[in-house]
């Protein structure tokens, strides 16, 4: 009995945290989800479905005949591509990154894992806007390829998807290195001369021995990159100008200019939804990969 | 080693390093290993002998000479190439796999139909017998299990030759006895030429058919194990395996003088001073003051069960051990102090050249 109440009083401010800082605001957002949009921004105490309606299908406010909503479809399908495409472009380059950290002696290694940890000294804006500068019409990449002649009216990369897609792989990168080099640094390099012992090719030892045996750094790295990446808000606004919105973008408009809170909490649900089934997939992969670690 | 083996390791040279901090891991290294044969590697660890296996496996290149398989010349083929399988020390078992995926690796990268990879897999399972282990991952089984799957995926694919790197290392000792009557059997069976690196002088005395005592990066002697346990060539070999007195002499033809005692030798040539060497069990105890002895005082008797160590020294200072077979009806033991002669078996000494 006694040692029982210690513990929960022992567990209270991990508790209390819990529920304010993470189960408390989202259920604020779930009761929001059927409530009223007030006429300048807010709820009204009001029990509606609009919200939740509203994200799959508009009504003509002529006719009243009811459309799926593919504008939505439309940014919810970008915001998906664009952390898919991240998540794969970072895993392009964070794999062999990784590899090559994992195999330099210590002191290289801890240089080098000293190095890609650096970008998280400063905050993601002021990234971003760097980028921003290096890529713009009059930045640095523009003006340098002028003067050496290698172009001769400058490069159209700001305000482009593919902006925000370098961008988004800038900032999301270490996030898939760091598990990737824990994976590769645990690999039994002995295990690539087995596999060349066994008349596997480089090939053949790559696709059947490294990269199902470091599995559990790709799922977790493609994890961390993808879920921050679904919602990201700051570089698509940044250097993609707002022309193609993404739906972290859509529900700030929502609950900003749009005066629709309800709808954008129900949004915002729907976002936490496919965070939920990713994460999913990734629980279920990691302990697949568990039990031959 | 003029003739043409199977293996063919010719004036081999590898360097580990750059310019004058470069080390001769091996140092002009010659043998030749015959179809069938199982071929040991002998010697302490840092004497190149696993350098020499990675060499025939292909993980690395020499900085000179050639290797050649069945007389095809194979420097330079990288290791997927090459018809030889290798057993690693620490097995080096594909965890992400089954026992049977680790075993089907080989003849799946080989390219075989589906149809002989099941039916080998099943072969080799029944010959390493562990066909209840078929479906288990490799990390849920024992060193001696896992010893016998890298077996029988080493040998799967039906090598030419088969290498093993010290595998017994890991292995307790009861399992190591067993596993060397097992490996033995293995290459009965298969008819594979094994090549086998250790460091253990007992088990490569046991197993082998030829051993290459390696020393420095350099071959010390090769021959059949009676050979080098009773002929060493030199001080190195004679001292690595198993225990031996070593004695200065003078020697002429016919005849070896210790301290002054003339003992019958086979021996030609012109007389010269060399390093004598007999076996602990070729010695013979003899009462004190007998004809073609050397005097000896006992310091300490040790009994060891299936026979005894008496140690002596002679009338120099110089220590010798001797070996008696423990006899049921006598006490080998000898009081500390007892004055006695040595004498020698015939043929028991052997001429070092060092």
């Amino acid at each position: 009995m006694q040692s029982s109440r210690r513990a929960w009083l022992l567990s209270a401010p991990a508790l209390i945290v819990l529920f304010v800082a993470a189960v408390g605001p989202l259920l604020i957002v779930f009761v929001y989800s059927f409530l009223t949009p007030g006429k300048y921004g807010n709820v009204e105490w009001v029990f509606s479905t609009n919200g939740w309606f509203g994200t799959l299908f508009t009504r003509d406010i002529f006719d009243d005949t009811v459309h799926l909503a593919d504008a939505h479809l439309t940014i919810f399908w970008r915001s998906v591509k664009l952390a898919l495409e991240t998540t794969v472009l970072t895993f392009l380059i964070g794999y062999p990154t990784a590899w090559i950290i994992a195999t330099r002696s210590a002191n290289i290694r801890n240089v080098l894992l000293f190095l890609i940890t650096i970008p998280f000294w400063t905050n993601l804006l002021i990234r971003t806007f760097a980028i921003n500068q290096i890529i713009r019409k009059e930045g640095l990449l523009n003006t340098t390829l002028l003067d050496l002649g290698l172009i001769t009216k400058p490069l159209e990369i700001i305000y482009t998807d593919f902006a925000v897609f370098v961008g988004m792989a800038y900032v999301y990168l270490p996030l898939m290195v760091l598990p990737l080099y824990a994976a590769i640094d645990r690999f039994d390099m002995r295990l690539l001369e087995a596999g060349y012992d066994l008349y596997a090719t480089r090939w053949q030892v790559l696709r059947r021995i490294i990269l199902p045996i470091t599995q559990p750094g790709i799922v977790a790295g493609s994890i961390l990159v993808f879920i921050p990446a679904l919602g990201a808000y700051v570089t698509p606004r940044i250097l993609g100008g707002g022309k193609n919105m993404m739906i972290g973008n859509y529900i700030e408009l929502l609950f900003g200019q749009g005066r629709d809170w309800p709808l954008g909490a129900a949004l915002s649900m729907i976002l936490m939804v496919i965070v939920t089934v990713a994460l999913l997939f990734y629980v279920r992969a990691a302990s697949k990969g568990a039990s031959h670690g | 080693m003029t003739d043409t083996g199977f293996v063919d390791v010719k004036n081999v040279v590898k360097l580990f390093g750059q310019g004058s901090a470069a080390v001769r891991a091996l140092d002009d290294v010659s043998v030749s290993i015959r179809q069938g044969e199982f071929f040991t590697l002998l010697g302490p660890s840092g004497c190149g002998k696993t350098t020499l296996l990675r060499l025939i496996a292909g993980f690395e290149g020499p900085s000179m000479g050639q290797i050649k398989l069945d007389g095809a010349d194979i420097t330079n083929t990288p290791p997927n190439l090459r018809p030889i399988n290798t057993v690693f020390q620490n097995y080096a078992l594909f965890p992400h796999l089954t026992v049977a995926q680790n075993i089907a690796f080989g003849l799946e990268m080989l390219g075989r139909p589906k149809s002989e990879i099941t039916a080998t897999v099943a072969r080799m399972l029944a010959m390493v017998k562990l066909e209840t282990l078929a479906n288990r991952k490799t990390a849920q089984l024992s060193g001696g299990q896992q010893q016998r799957v890298a077996l029988a995926r080493a040998l799967a694919p039906q090598p030419k030759v088969l290498l093993l790197d010290e595998p017994l290392s890991a292995l307790d000792f009861k399992l190591r006895k067993e596993m060397q009557t097992e490996l033995k059997r293995l290459q009965l069976e298969t008819g594979i030429t094994f090549i086998f690196v250790t460091h253990d002088q007992e088990e490569a005395l046991t197993m082998s058919d030829r051993i290459a005592v390696m020393s420095a990066g350099k071959i010390q002697q090769i021959g059949a194990p009676r050979d080098i346990y009773t002929r060493p060539v030199n001080r190195f070999v004679a001292d690595f395996i198993g225990d031996i007195n070593i004695l200065p002499a003078k020697v002429h033809a016919g005849c070896a003088q210790i301290l002054g005692v003339d003992f019958a030798l086979d021996f030609q040539g012109p007389a010269r001073e060399v390093s004598i060497a007999i076996r602990p069990e070729q010695l013979r105890l003899m009462p004190k003051g007998s004809k073609d002895s050397l005097p000896a005082t006992v310091t300490r008797s040790v009994y060891f069960g299936t026979d005894s160590h008496i140690h002596m020294t002679l009338q120099d200072g110089s220590e010798m051990v001797a070996r008696l077979q423990t006899d049921a009806t006598q006490d080998n033991n000898l009081a500390n102090g007892t004055e006695i002669a040595i004498s020698f078996a015939p043929n028991a000494l052997q001429v070092l050249e060092d």
